[in-house]
């Protein structure tokens, strides 16, 4: 999910100390050839100034962080606010707001100690009263919030003093310290207002950027914070600018009037290399933390069978998928994990697309006579049924016409029926699918108990293929119970070896980001966790500035 | 001048009808071979008009797709002109209380946001071919509705029907053999003018998304893609576009000679 | 004419009604649930959702939901958006002006080619100047909207590099003076109302064109030229008033027209208008800010519709009678 991604900013520290001789020596070379020095100071110094023009397809909801869902918001959010932990570079989880955090022996209590010094926008010091109050409206019933549910498992929630944080939870619950990475909000000024409306819109954080202003359909303003706790941004304003048509988008960037957008990977693979382009910017490409799959309805007689999923996972040829709908721009995905998750299991390898073997297993599993059209029979039933997908996802409707395809090769007749959004959750929560092709974005934690385990069928939770794998629920189980990450990690492993081999989903594929961003930003270092974590070191060279003040 | 506007619109239309019909034979590809070794690849002697993002040819799709086109513009328009000519007659001949009913019934559709409709109509049936022509005919038909009620309020007061009146003649045989011929000329044009615009409201619904299902082709779905990449595949948008060009302008000028020629005849 | 004008006044009340209470029961049959998330997100609990769904009084009949509805927007309160809380009334009033004004230009630089076009033609129908016009407003007619758009963008955008192709204001907008400001503005609204005007031209010009051709050919036309009338003034002073008149009601029914703006001009544009907003709120099935859109849309047809009623009957007597 993209608020993690831009959460994760990092220190930089400073490289030890400078010994003394050197100091001479540099200091000798200053006089000796001072236009030189100047020259690399201001290239290689970061230096303030300048804006940064983010273009984005879709608007933000809400600014209040726990009511934003959708991207949008969360790509602001990310910016304004601050939770007590957050992700680093290297996706390890590291203080944000707290400096320091120790959980219980059996696992039942967090205590949070939290930074002393930090300061709302508005100059009130940020205490433990605010995290309180979070907590609290988090699990208020009248709260519009969709995040409740990791914070309902909190039994008592103590404030020591102004920076000490008592947590004690009903059970162990190790995705807890994600679910802290929650953006906290002010008390003071949120204590008397009854519904967020004002804040939503006017939104007052301890992160790097001060909200200034949201103009309705085209842009959101927002300025560096003087006084960040870890240190001012570079780039003095972000400016979000709101256009939804993907064409109209790119061709802003084209204009310059753009400095960073995602691109789609034709654009990244055909329309981005000119000369115009490798002067004017740079392309980044990393592996996203989300994936694509058919899930399919397993209450559905004819996907309840195993070796027909796995016949299908033998049909589909996912690398034909990548090249046809990413253009090369990404990995098979070989289970509920993606590879620069530590829960990531190297050894599972992907099927490989081999029709004759799904052929076989369709015959094991009694799908052997042809009819005419020369669709699978068993019995009078023919081998048919509709895929569901969203609309408004170009990567997807190609990915069905693909699989369209193949699988009619094999003797299935597959329907495609894209619907909008509001539709296909309502048609999900009904049970009324067979198969539907979605995308999941995950969180950092590995923890997909709410995806997998036998009890969250129900109407409005997330198993709604209705998978039930008794190993598989004991580990998650244990896998939110246990702490350390490297036992963790060894029980997601299994975790990840074993749903590739029950097949309740076809995993499809991985896709690359594909972030753009104009030439003269510095600073930009993309790491497995991308490039926002260290979004306020970014910084443009004086005389590339674009934007004074 | 009529006759060169009908013969130019029924040339343009008859050709299209032709393609359409002969789309099996004509097509050098099966319009959904997906060829991932070949996406976007431009005019060549292999594909003369050029693939698609998935590699498949174009002119196959194009072709393919003046079925889609065609078939939409012609159902769904009969879809509108069925409902329409029924409950304006209807409120035309009948005046008074089944009038003004009808007619509140009218203004209350006009007074939908059509999109809204046509959304909530793509949830409710499933969007085929036939269901999005059946979803374009039922949110079209209230303008027809308008012009025939008009038409048939005039007419009914013509000495000719209440002469006809007067002899004995049954409702249904008056609206049907004297009120309606009398009306077709407009019905006609409306209808073909309309044509035009169902294939219009197929582009626009396949730019939202929400046009006929893949991998089945339609100009307006086809454009669509085409719009993202303009400028690396001209081809993609550039076809599609004549396409849709032509046959609304043939329809629109098959309308406008029937009409001249119709009020040169009165 | 007074008691004409209440009497049908008052017969809009039963008629609102009726829109209102066929569109709440369409918008919440259909299936679709609201949402604001535009993907799943496993970190949204059951528990949440269902309460989300009380919060929403979703749980009712609908009846009790239309009634309770109904009871607020007698006094004027259209409730809040499901998205965003906010009052459905503000999120209206941020999109409706640049809509308006989008429009109304449009509608405006329609009306002002579309007469002198139409008229021309009717002078000599057939002729030169007829054909080239007929083939240009049929080619704007048949261009689906957003290619039409794209292909000004990349030639004007682009390629000239003369004009902004997004947005309604520059970024530096805020640094302008006041005249420069309104510059800016125009500059932007260029490619959006020339496209709308170059779609809508081919409706209008034809209009006024066939219409002037009719009354061309009345008696008291002939008899005026008979009279030794100049051509200038009969087509001015008597053709063209007569030819007028049917306009009122196509006006009139353009009212929604000019409220509703249009989803794909204001996606490809990036304006931030009504089209847009009601689109992304029946997506989202955001129910208050639909009934919002629908309640001020059927109002303003309907109003629309009376005064285009009114208008011909102040022009023509016998009209109030029947």
């Amino acid at each position: 999910m993209r608020a993690d991604f831009w959460r994760k900013k990092r220190f930089v520290k400073l490289r030890g100390l400078v010994r003394r001789p050197l100091i001479f020596f540099i200091l000798s070379l200053f006089l000796l050839f001072p236009s030189f020095f100047l020259y690399a100071q201001e290239d290689n110094q970061p230096c303030y100034g300048d804006a940064i023009i983010v273009g984005s397809i879709g608007e933000p909801i809400t600014l209040v962080p726990i009511l934003a869902a959708d991207s949008a918001s969360q790509d602001i959010v990310g910016l304004v606010f601050n939770g007590l932990l957050k992700y680093d570079k290297d996706i390890n989880l590291v203080g944000d707001l707290a400096e320091d955090w120790e959980v219980s022996e059996d696992g039942l209590v967090i205590t949070f100690y939290l930074r002393k010094g930090v300061k709302w926008q508005d100059g009130v010091p940020f205490t433990a009263e605010d995290v309180l109050f979070t907590y609290k409206k988090l699990v208020d019933p009248h709260t519009k919030t969709p995040y409740s549910g990791d914070f309902e498992r909190i039994k008592k929630f103590e404030v020591i003093d102004d920076y000490t944080i008592k947590i004690t939870y009903k059970q162990p619950f190790s995705p807890a310290l994600a679910s802290w990475t929650m953006p906290i909000m002010p008390s003071h000024l949120l204590k008397n207002e009854e519904d967020f409306k004002h804040f939503a819109r006017h939104p007052v954080g301890t992160g790097p950027y001060r909200f200034i202003k949201w103009e309705t359909g085209s842009k959101i303003v927002l300025e560096a914070y003087d006084e960040y706790f870890q240190g001012r941004p570079y780039i003095d304003r972000y400016i979000y600018y709101i256009i939804p048509d993907q064409s109209t988008l790119f061709l802003e960037l084209k204009n310059r009037n753009l400095d960073y957008i995602s691109l789609t990977p034709l654009q990244y693979q055909r329309q981005t290399n000119t000369e115009f382009f490798k002067k004017n910017f740079r392309k980044y490409r990393y592996l996203s933390f989300g994936y694509t799959y058919i899930g399919w309805n397993l209450n559905n007689p004819k996907f309840k069978d195993k070796r027909v999923r796995q016949a299908i996972n033998y049909a589909i040829d996912k690398e034909e998928i990548i090249k046809g709908v990413l253009l090369g721009l990404g990995r098979v995905c070989t289970g509920p994990f993606v590879p620069n998750s530590w829960a990531y299991n190297p050894a599972v390898k992907p099927a490989e697309y081999n029709p004759e073997k799904a052929r076989q297993l369709l015959a094991l599993a009694g799908w052997k006579k042809k009819d005419k059209e020369g669709i699978l029979l068993k019995g009078n039933e023919r081998f048919e049924f509709t895929l569901l997908t969203n609309q408004g996802n170009v990567s997807r409707r190609k990915c069905a016409e693909i699989i369209q395809q193949k699988l009619r090769e094999i003797g299935i007749k597959m329907h495609i029926k894209i619907v909008e959004w509001g539709c296909l959750l309502d048609l999900i929560e009904r049970r009324e699918f067979e198969a539907v092709l979605l995308g999941w974005g995950l969180s950092r934690d590995p923890d997909c108990y709410d995806i997998f385990h036998s009890s969250k069928t129900g109407p409005r939770e997330f198993n709604f293929v209705s998978y039930k794998n008794k190993e598989v629920d004991r580990l998650l189980e244990e896998g939110r119970r246990v702490f350390s990450q490297s036992k963790r990690k060894e029980i997601y492993q299994k975790v990840h070896k074993l749903i590739y081999e029950d097949q309740p989903y076809t995993f499809l594929y991985v896709p690359d980001a594909l972030p753009i961003i104009d030439a003269r930003f510095r600073g930009i270092e993309p790491t497995i966790n991308g490039i926002g974590y260290n979004f306020i070191k970014w910084w443009v060279p004086k005389d590339k500035q674009r934007f004074k003040r | 001048m009529s006759r060169r506007f009908i013969l130019s619109g029924s040339l343009i239309i008859g050709i299209l009808i032709i393609l359409a019909l002969f789309a099996p034979l004509l097509s050098p590809y099966d319009p959904n071979k997906i060829d991932v070794e070949n996406i976007l690849s431009p005019p060549s002697k292999a594909h003369i008009l050029g693939t698609d993002s998935l590699g498949r040819d174009l002119l196959s799709r194009i072709l393919y797709g003046t079925r889609v086109s065609l078939k939409v513009g012609v159902v769904a328009v009969g879809i509108a002109l069925l409902i329409g000519v029924a409950i304006g007659a209807l409120a035309g001949y009948c005046s008074g209380r089944i009038d003004a009913l009808l007619m509140r019934f009218v203004d209350i559709m006009l007074c939908f946001p059509t999109f809204f409709l046509l959304l909530s109509m793509v949830a409710f049936l499933r969007p085929t071919v036939f269901n999005i022509m059946l979803i374009i005919g039922l949110t079209s038909w209230m303008g027809v509705a308008r012009i025939v009620r008009a038409e048939v309020l005039s007419i009914k007061e013509r000495e000719f029907i209440r002469y006809i009146k007067a002899m004995g003649a049954g409702d249904m045989r008056i609206v049907s053999k004297h009120i309606l011929p009398n009306v077709l000329p407009s019905i006609l044009v409306v209808g073909i003018l309309r044509m035009g615009g169902a294939i219009l409201t197929e582009s626009a619904l396949s730019f939202l998304g929400l046009g006929v299902q893949p991998p089945i082709p339609s100009w307006g779905s086809i454009l669509m893609e085409g719009k993202s990449v303009m400028d690396i595949a001209w081809w993609m948008s550039v076809f599609p576009g004549i396409a849709i060009l032509l046959t609304v302008l043939g329809y629109n000028l098959l309308a406008e000679g029937i009409r001249t020629l119709a009020i040169s005849r009165s | 004419m007074l008691s004409y004008f209440l009497k049908r006044l008052f017969s809009l009340v039963p008629l609102l009604l009726g829109i209102t209470f066929i569109s709440f029961l369409i918008i919440h049959l259909a299936p679709g649930k609201p949402s604001y998330l535009k993907e799943m997100n496993p970190r949204i609990s059951a528990e949440a959702q269902e309460r989300l769904i009380r919060l929403y009084q979703l749980d009712k009949p609908i009846l009790v939901q239309y009634i309770h509805w109904l009871k607020r927007v007698i006094k004027l309160d259209f409730g809040n958006s499901f998205a965003d809380g906010r009052k459905v009334i503000v999120r209206i009033r941020e999109r409706l002006p640049i809509t308006l004004l989008i429009n109304a230009l449009s509608l405006f630089f329609i009306l002002l080619f579309a007469f002198p076009v139409g008229i021309i033609s009717s002078l000599k129908p057939n002729g030169v100047f007829d054909k080239c016009t007929t083939l240009f407003v049929f080619i704007g007619f048949s261009l689906p909207s957003f290619y039409l758009a794209l292909l000004l963008m990349l030639l004007f955008g682009i390629k000239l590099g003369c004009l902004p192709i997004s947005g309604i204001v520059s970024f530096n907008h805020s640094q302008l003076s006041s005249g420069e400001r309104i510059l800016d503005i125009a500059k932007h609204l260029i490619l959006p109302v020339s496209v709308a005007t170059f779609g809508g031209l081919a409706g209008f010009s034809r209009y006024v064109r066939a219409n002037m051709i009719e009354v061309l050919k009345q008696d008291y036309i002939r008899t005026a030229y008979a009279q030794g009338i100049g051509r200038g003034r009969i087509v001015c002073k008597f053709a063209l008033k007569n030819a007028l008149l049917p306009l009122i009601t196509i006006l009139g029914l353009s009212v929604p027209g000019l409220l509703g703006g249009s989803v794909i001009l204001e996606s490809v544009f990036a304006i931030p208008g009504m089209g847009r907003l009601l689109y992304e709120a029946t997506l989202s099935r955001d129910y208050p800010l639909i009934m919002g859109g629908v309640v001020i849309g059927a109002v303003l047809t309907l109003l629309g519709n009376l005064i285009a009623d009114l208008c011909y009957a102040w022009a023509d007597p016998r009209i109030r009678y029947q």
